[in-house]
């Protein structure tokens, strides 16, 4: 006898570990105003065209930021082309690897203060820069470092020249760790690089500015300028600039390939992404669960890989969204520098009204919204709860477009060539998920996905020796491992 | 008797995965008054337990009186949940604590810790101890039989054992460091539950590893899943381990998160310890003192 839907069984998660505020007290060293990063100084930008920089969390102003224009950035190219023609590029692979591994160990030796600026800056949670971000980035710069000296067997017996000045592009939602994927491969091939970190997320490469200086790096190496779309057209746009690597969206990644068609730049693009995660009924269900939240609710969904498709077995679903509810019902919204804190903000006024945009067009798509959390989000700043769009389809704009919010769409499938065939049916080709505990299914059904990367039993897994890129309209480039190095090599004849 | 299930479906559990939400829950930062209660809630969560085959009628009228009053200075802290000894000293432990007494007696019985004798001397032995006074039976499963797959032959000995109880509850250990798998653990858990458990354990704390938060997890959820099919409530003990505060914390933590509230009583969670009580009285009194105390302030037992 089923119960009926009144006396169904409830269990209070909600409110049920009361904690009090436990804010991550490394202090960090918030600087007023940031400039830009040339020739190895820090410069503080033009007076005009500054802009506030603002704390998510609190909606208020963090710091100002300058706006490079054309002639600063410019200067930053002609520094990185001197680099490449000066110290930089007579240096041998063993020392340019030196220099990696000193920045990835100042990193970790300053990692708790990165992971608060991080925070601050962007609205992430101190739990995922802390055990995330910053040893993830660390780690890219050891990873590259090692392959500085052994290019020779990057390349399958053939050599390699450094490509040369790499205009570099990152977004803001991870933005050391981007900087880091973009700066490791490049240096460690012997490259020098422009990088213009996103508009919202100027701090941690202010301070990695700050360690590239503590560890002597020869100046021009890298250079930081700030700025927005127009600072980043100038960087890619420039014509001493060999090649261009851009991680943001796929409108802006169009853009860009169509700005420099013909002019010979070499390019990798990253871009976005509406990832599967194909939950079959002979899943361990209580652990996808898991994985489905650290598929989508991971940095606020603010992840170009996110699993922001659910595809549950129809057999199951009743049983997937019952336990994924009681699972949202245990996350924490609030104070990003709250080590319990699981969601934390928005990282802008723009991209809240992106989401809330989307939640409108969900709320006429999906049969039943649902929103959950531990506890209400805080009055002030940018929050969006943990979402499910429940009862969606495939023709529905919030199962094709990316929402780039913290926000799931839920479909069912009955037949594993069904799952496939809806995984599949959209235009991007980044990442997806397969949970199953039969191995034959795991890959048959990774192997028939067209998606860059497949995680099986797991989601959002990364490590600085596994290649990460996509197909189709996420981009082309292979980020991480040996794979990574290519983009920056030219093949000698 | 209730019926059974003439075979229990395989349970799928992905162990790396397990790792990873228990990982999330140690980083949980429990400080200031949420410690404070939970250190409290902890304190009155224990069966404060012996089971040693020198056990003396002293020592154990010494642990019930620490169950009482964990720390004599300090009347205002909770007493534990029971202690747990061996049925021959049920009796000491029922005069020890009186008729009325908050604190429950739990004893193992099932011929423990290995459970390897015939089922009716094992009946015997619960009727008898539940007789001398016993609230609580702490029983073994008979692991033998439960991993050559004779899933009914447990089924069977745990509803018996239920029936041999009484009015008694019944706490069905199942040894998980002798199951070894969590796909082990999440099938006993459930055979322990559909057979009338009123608690399901993880270990007797003779055999290591014993009680560890991925294993708990395994077992909450499945006390989660028979809830909300069935409405009834069982109570979860993780036992053997357990000696340090901030790791009660988190298992508190753990329960809260897949449980929630309802489950925070000590009714319905329990943690089997000796040496976890005096650990949680340093932090709450330090709390208070604004210092730790020296160990040797606390008594052993």
């Amino acid at each position: 006898m089923s119960p009926t839907e009144q006396e169904r069984p409830r269990l209070k998660i909600a409110g049920a570990l009361d904690l009090a505020p436990s804010p991550e007290s490394c202090p960090v060293g918030v600087p007023e105003h940031i400039g830009h990063f040339i020739g190895g100084q820090k410069v503080p930008g033009r007076e005009e065209d500054r802009y506030d920089n603002l704390d998510p969390s609190t909606g208020k102003v963090l710091n100002t930021v300058s706006t490079a224009n054309e002639s600063e950035v410019d200067r930053a190219v002609k520094a990185a082309r001197a680099a490449l023609q000066g110290p930089w590029g007579k240096m041998s692979g063993l020392e340019r690897g030196k220099y990696l591994y000193r920045i990835a160990r100042r990193m970790q030796e300053r990692g708790r203060e990165l992971a608060a600026a991080e925070t601050r800056d962007n609205g992430k949670p101190i739990r995922e820069t802390r055990d995330f971000d910053i040893p993830t980035a660390a780690h890219h710069f050891f990873y590259y470092a090692g392959w500085a000296d052994k290019l020779d067997y990057a390349l399958a017996g053939r050599k390699g020249r450094p490509v040369g000045v790499c205009g570099q592009v990152i977004p803001w939602n991870f933005p050391l760790l981007m900087a880091s994927w973009k700066l490791a491969p490049a240096l460690a091939a012997g490259n020098t690089c422009v990088l213009k970190p996103s508009e919202t997320t100027p701090l941690t490469a202010a301070l990695l500015a700050d360690i590239l200086l503590e560890v002597d790096l020869p100046p021009g190496v890298i250079n930081f300028v700030n700025g927005f779309g127009q600072t980043g057209a100038a960087v890619l746009g420039h014509p001493d600039v060999d090649k261009v690597a851009f991680t943001g969206s796929t409108p802006v990644g169009r853009a860009i390939m169509r700005s420099i068609a013909g002019s010979g730049k070499s390019a990798t693009m990253e871009l976005g992404g509406k990832g599967a995660q194909i939950i079959y009924a002979d899943a361990a269900i209580d652990q996808a669960v898991e994985g489905i939240i650290n598929g989508i609710f991971f940095n606020q969904g603010h992840v170009c890989c996110a699993g922001s498709r659910l595809l549950v077995e129809e057999s199951i679903a009743e049983e997937v969204l019952e336990k994924l509810k009681l699972r949202v019902q245990a996350l924490r919204i609030g104070a990003p520098l709250d080590k319990n804190t699981d969601i934390g903000a928005i990282n802008s006024k723009k991209q809240l009204d992106t989401v809330n945009r989307y939640l409108e067009i969900g709320a006429s798509e999906a049969a039943e919204v649902w929103q959950g959390c531990a506890n209400d989000p805080p009055a002030e700043g940018y929050w969006v709860k943990p979402t499910l769009l429940i009862g969606v389809s495939q023709t529905d704009r919030v199962v094709r477009e990316e929402i780039f919010g913290p926000v799931l769409s839920v479909l069912t499938f009955r037949t594993p060539e069904e799952a496939v065939k809806k995984a599949n049916d959209s235009e991007y080709g980044l990442a997806c998920g397969v949970w199953s505990e039969k191995t034959s299914r795991l890959f048959e059904t990774a192997h028939a996905l067209n998606a860059g990367v497949v995680w099986a039993n797991g989601y959002n897994l990364f490590d600085p020796s596994s290649p990460f890129g996509g197909v189709r309209h996420s981009g082309f480039g292979r980020e991480g491992g040996v794979h990574g190095l290519h983009p920056y090599l030219r093949l000698e004849a | 008797m209730t019926t059974s299930p003439s075979s229990w479906p395989r349970v799928r559990v992905d162990a790396a995965t397990v790792a990873v939400r228990t990982g999330r829950v140690r980083k949980r930062s429990i400080k200031k008054d949420s410690k404070e209660r939970l250190l409290r809630l902890a304190l009155s969560m224990i069966d404060l337990t012996t089971l040693e085959g020198m056990d003396t009628p002293g020592k154990v009228r010494s642990l019930c009186s620490k169950a009482r009053h964990p720390h004599p200075e300090r009347p205002d802290l909770p007493s534990t949940a029971a202690v747990c000894v061996y049925p021959n000293m049920v009796p000491v432990a029922r005069s020890a604590l009186g008729s009325e007494s908050p604190v429950k007696i739990a004893a193992v019985a099932t011929s423990f810790p290995a459970g390897q004798s015939p089922l009716p001397l094992k009946l015997d032995e619960v009727r008898r101890t539940v007789e001398l006074g016993a609230d609580e039976i702490d029983m073994v499963i008979d692991r033998g039989a439960f991993l050559r797959g004779d899933h009914q032959a447990v089924y069977d000995e745990i509803a018996a054992t239920k029936e041999a109880c009484g009015p008694a509850r019944l706490k069905v250990i199942l040894e998980t460091g002798e199951l070894q798998t969590l796909d082990n653990v999440a099938l006993a858990s459930r055979i322990a539950i559909d057979a009338g458990g009123d608690f399901i354990k993880t270990s007797t704390g003779k055999i290591k590893p014993a009680a560890t938060l991925d294993v708990t997890l395994v077992m909450l959820e499945a006390i989660r899943e028979h809830y909300l099919r069935t409405g009834v409530m069982v109570g979860m003990k993780p036992a053997g381990g357990i000696r340090d505060a901030k790791l009660a914390l988190h298992y508190l933590a753990l329960v809260a998160e897949t449980l929630g509230s309802d489950w925070l009583d000590p009714h319905w969670f329990r943690f089997g310890a000796s040496s976890l009580a005096n650990d949680l009285l340093r932090q709450i009194l330090r709390r208070e003192d604004g210092h730790y105390q020296s160990p040797r302030r606390f008594s052993v037992d």
